[in-house]
This record gives structure tokens, sequence and C-alpha cells, in this order.
């Protein structure tokens, strides 16, 4: 744990001291909790259809992959015309591209962004590193199967995919949304404990609250 | 006195016409904009689908009181400007609930939304949302300044601080408008308008790729659908002000869309050919170019 996020004594600047803990005072202690579809049918359809055609991404690049997402908002292929755009913050996408290879020190930024974006989110796993390693199956600091650690909804094989793929991948991923199988934050939930195990299994430096909302 | 109880539904029914308007327009705004990116850009109903999906996200998390408030502050301002202006001119149904003196209201509800959002940004805690805001407040208050001049120019001029009368005096052919009869008021506060309409090139609230989106960084789920509803209604709101106080106002519906799309259109023909200014020189420039033009209307008058 970082000397930061320890308990101590700190003296304010009109000299009264006080007591901070930051893993209490600042991040959620709660594990997250599930949110199953609440709605009728009819309603939560209707809901599913407007979570498929309003895909909000974070941009987060993590690999090679984050260059084949760039094209996507130029005029040759624009994905804008799809309901698909770039959000700067966690809080208000709703779908996680993993582009391309994670490291060890990258997976740990995925986890905290991952967990600050809301139910429900998405998580399409992009190019062949992130089903097997790909490349870089014999790394020493990279993970293998991203599913171990956060749950995937979608892969989109190639090394890397074209930004065509891409947009295929989209579609694809709208008709999962629609068919209301893309329940990946609540499996998230379900299997918090599992997922943490495996997640600090490879990130040995654990200095990070368990679930930072 | 006595109210007339009808005036609540057919407000009602005014707000509602004004989102849809408002989404679709905000929708076509986009599209051009993107046409003159060479993209095709997003689809005409693409903001209904964003704001069904953020009403239907099943999680949300809150940083206190005043976060809950920032957005509903926001929407009120958006809502009460639109509902004391008439939005028709003679219309029984479309006056709203205009009064007397809602000239003043309607300057003050301006300001009203930027300083609730002031507050729930604050508290959302995220360092980009406290630069973006003060860089709000700066922005807006210097571009305040020459709007507030002009209507004090317009008020001056007509002699009254009721907008329907102000709207009243410019009817019977397009010369007895104030843009012909009071040009130096009309310029300053369209180079005003330009400033309050979050396009470029006074956007450096927002500034996408600087400070992640700046104040809403922490909003998300209903709290940014509130936002995003506002956004719809808060510049229709704005430029029927401008459309009654310079543009002759409106009398029937298709009128009312067309002068709303060709004012906006001001701000999105300067927004798409110019870069982003940074705050001081937004600030500087208003001061320069807008201040001086106000105060010689207000002399001239």
């Amino acid at each position: 744990m970082r000397d930061e996020l320890q308990k101590r004594v700190v003296k304010g600047p009109d000299g009264v001291e006080f007591e901070v803990e930051p893993l209490k005072d600042y991040y959620c202690e709660a594990p997250p909790a599930e949110h199953p579809p609440a709605y009728l049918k009819i309603v939560e359809d209707l809901f599913n259809w407007a979570r498929s055609q309003s895909l909000w991404i974070l941009g987060f690049g993590t690999g090679c992959g984050a260059i084949e997402m760039r094209p996507l908002m130029t005029p040759r292929f624009d994905a804008y015309r799809y309901g698909v755009q770039w959000r700067p913050t966690p809080r208000q996408s709703n779908l996680f591209i993993i582009s391309g290879y994670l490291s060890v020190k990258t997976l740990k930024r995925v986890i905290r962004s991952y967990e600050q974006m809301q139910n429900p989110k998405y998580v399409v796993g992009l190019g062949s590193c992130t089903i097997n390693g790909g490349m870089y199956w014999d790394s020493y600091n990279t993970i293998k199967r991203l599913d171990d650690y956060l749950p995937v909804d979608l892969y989109i094989a190639g090394c890397m995919p074209r930004p065509e793929a891409l947009l295929a991948g989209f579609e694809t991923l709208k008709h999962i949304i629609r068919e209301g199988k893309a329940e990946g934050a609540n499996l998230y939930a379900r299997n918090f404990d599992w997922y943490k195990a495996n997640q600090k299994k490879v990130i040995h430096d654990w200095d990070m609250p368990d679930y930072n909302w | 006195m006595d109210f007339d109880w009808m005036k609540i539904p057919y407000a009602l029914l005014t707000l509602f016409i004004v989102v849809n308007y408002g989404m679709l327009q905000n929708a076509l705004i986009a599209k051009i904009g993107a046409r003159v990116g060479r993209r095709r850009g997003i689809p005409i109903w693409q903001n209904y689908a964003d704001l069904i999906k953020n009403y239907s996200i099943r999680s949300s998390i809150t940083h206190g009181v005043m976060y809950y408030l920032g957005p509903v502050f926001r929407l009120s301002g958006g809502v009460g400007l639109l509902l004391f202006v008439p939005s028709l001119y003679g219309s029984e149904m479309f006056s709203n609930l205009s009064f007397a003196g809602d000239l003043i209201l309607a300057l003050y509800f301006i300001f009203f939304g930027t300083l609730g959002m002031a507050l729930g940004a604050a508290e959302s805690g995220h360092p980009y949302a406290a630069i973006g805001i003060t860089r709000g407040l700066q922005q807006v208050s210097a571009a305040e300044l020459p709007m507030a001049l002009a209507v004090f120019s317009v008020a001056l001029q007509y002699q009254t601080l009721s907008v329907t009368e102000i709207v009243a005096a410019q009817q019977g052919g397009f010369q007895n408008w104030t843009l012909f009869t009071n040009p130096l008021a009309v310029a300053a506060a369209m180079l005003s308008f330009l400033g309050s309409m979050m396009r470029p090139p006074f956007d450096v609230v927002l500034a996408p790729q600087e400070i992640p989106i700046g104040p809403p960084t922490e909003y998300h789920s209903s709290y940014l659908a509130l936002m995003q509803t506002n956004r719809a209604i808060f510049p229709i709101a704005k430029i029927v002000i401008y459309m009654n106080l310079f543009f002759g106002g409106a009398t029937i519906w298709p009128e009312f869309f067309l002068k709303v799309f060709l004012i906006y259109m001001v701000s999105v023909l300067v927004g798409v050919v110019h870069p982003r200014f940074r705050v001081e020189q937004s600030i500087r420039w208003f001061l320069v170019w807008a201040v001086p033009i106000g105060i010689l209307s207000i002399v001239l008058v």
C-alpha cells in the first residue's frame, strides 16, 4: 500500500490536526451490486435499443490497437453515423474497448476505469492479444486472457483488425445488447471475488482500494 | 388578481414543442458541422437515443446535495427562461407566463443555470470540473456584459421592460425590427450571443481535447440526461429572447422555427471556421469589440 493511502494525522494550514484515512474517506467500501433488468420486457427492450444505438466509448487506448480506433472518427469511416461516440470520462461511457495487448501496469488503470463506469457497461477485446496473448504470449508483463480479469462481451480478432472489422464488431455488439445478453456488469458484480482474485494474482503491487466505484 | 389556469397546460405544450424541436435541431446542427468536416454525422434521432439511454442507466452515484441540485438548477434555468417570455406574439396559447417585467427576469435566468452548474460541478470534486467552471463563469460574465448593455438600450428605446410590448412595437414589416431601428444594440448582442452558445471559438469551457469536457466530467446517467434535456431547451429559449427583442418575434410556429434556426446558424457559421479562443483572449475580445458597441448603442438611444 502506498504511503499516501495509509491512515495518518494531517495538520491543516490553520494549525488544526485531523485524521485522514484515504481508503475510507475518498473511496467506496461497498462491493458492486447487481442491477437486474427492473422493468417490463417492452420497456427493457426500448432501453436496450437506446443502449445499442448510443455506444459511448471510453477514450482509453491500451495497446497498438488504439491507432485503429482513430480512423473511425475521420470522414473515411465516420463511426458517428452508427451512434458510436467517444467520451473522455468513464462516468459517461458505456463501452470499454481494450485495444490490443494489456500490460499488467495498464491493467491496474483499466480496472479502475472500468469500475467507475455505470451499469450497464460493455467490454470489447480488440485484437488477438486480448484472446490468448497474441504475439505477446510469452511476455513477462502482459496478461494473456482478458476474460479472466474483466467480463468481455465481444472479441474482434486480428492483428490488427482493420477499422472495418471494428465497425462490423459494433454491429454485432448492438445485436447482443438488443437481445439483452450484454450483462457484463452484473456478471462482474456476481463473480466479484473471482475477478478480484485473478486481478491480484497478476498485479503484485496492489496499491489501490479493492473497489473504486 | 385572477390567474388563467389554462395557461399552465398551454405553457407545458410550448415546452413539449420546444424540447422536440431542440433535440432535432441540435442533431441537424451537428450534422451540418460534420458535413463541414466531410463526414455524414450522427443520425437525426441520435439525441433521443442518447437521452433514453442515459435515463435508463441502472446505477448512479452521488457526491452530495449540490451535486444533485446542479443539473436541476440548470434545467430550471432553461425552462424558466422559456416559460417567462412569449414564444409566439399575439397567440393566446403560446404567450406562456409573460408579464410586465419579464425582461429583467430573463436576464437573470440566463445566468441562473451557469451558477447552479458551478455549485454542482464544484461538489463533484473533479479538478477538470473546477477548471472548466472557472473558465465558464469568467467567459459568461464577460459575454453577458454586452448582452446586458444591448438589452438596456432596447428597453430605453421602447421605454418598457415587457418583452411582449417590445415585440408589439416591432410589428408591421421588417423595417420596424430592432435590427434596423437600433443596429448597434443588435450587433453588441449578437457578439455576446457567439460567446454563450458553447460553440467555437468560445468553447474552451468544455474543451473536449484539453480538459475532458470540463464541468460535467463527473456527471452521468440521469444527471447527465437532465443536462442533455437542458441542452435542447436552453439555446432555443435564449434565441427566443433574441428573436423577440431584435428580430420582430414570431406569430406562427413555422416562422418561429425558421427564425430560431437562422439565428442559431449565425453561431454555427462562425464556429465551424474559427479555432478556439483561450479564456483571457475571449474576455479581451468581448471587452474590446462588443462592450464599446453596447455602450455606443445606449449613448445613441
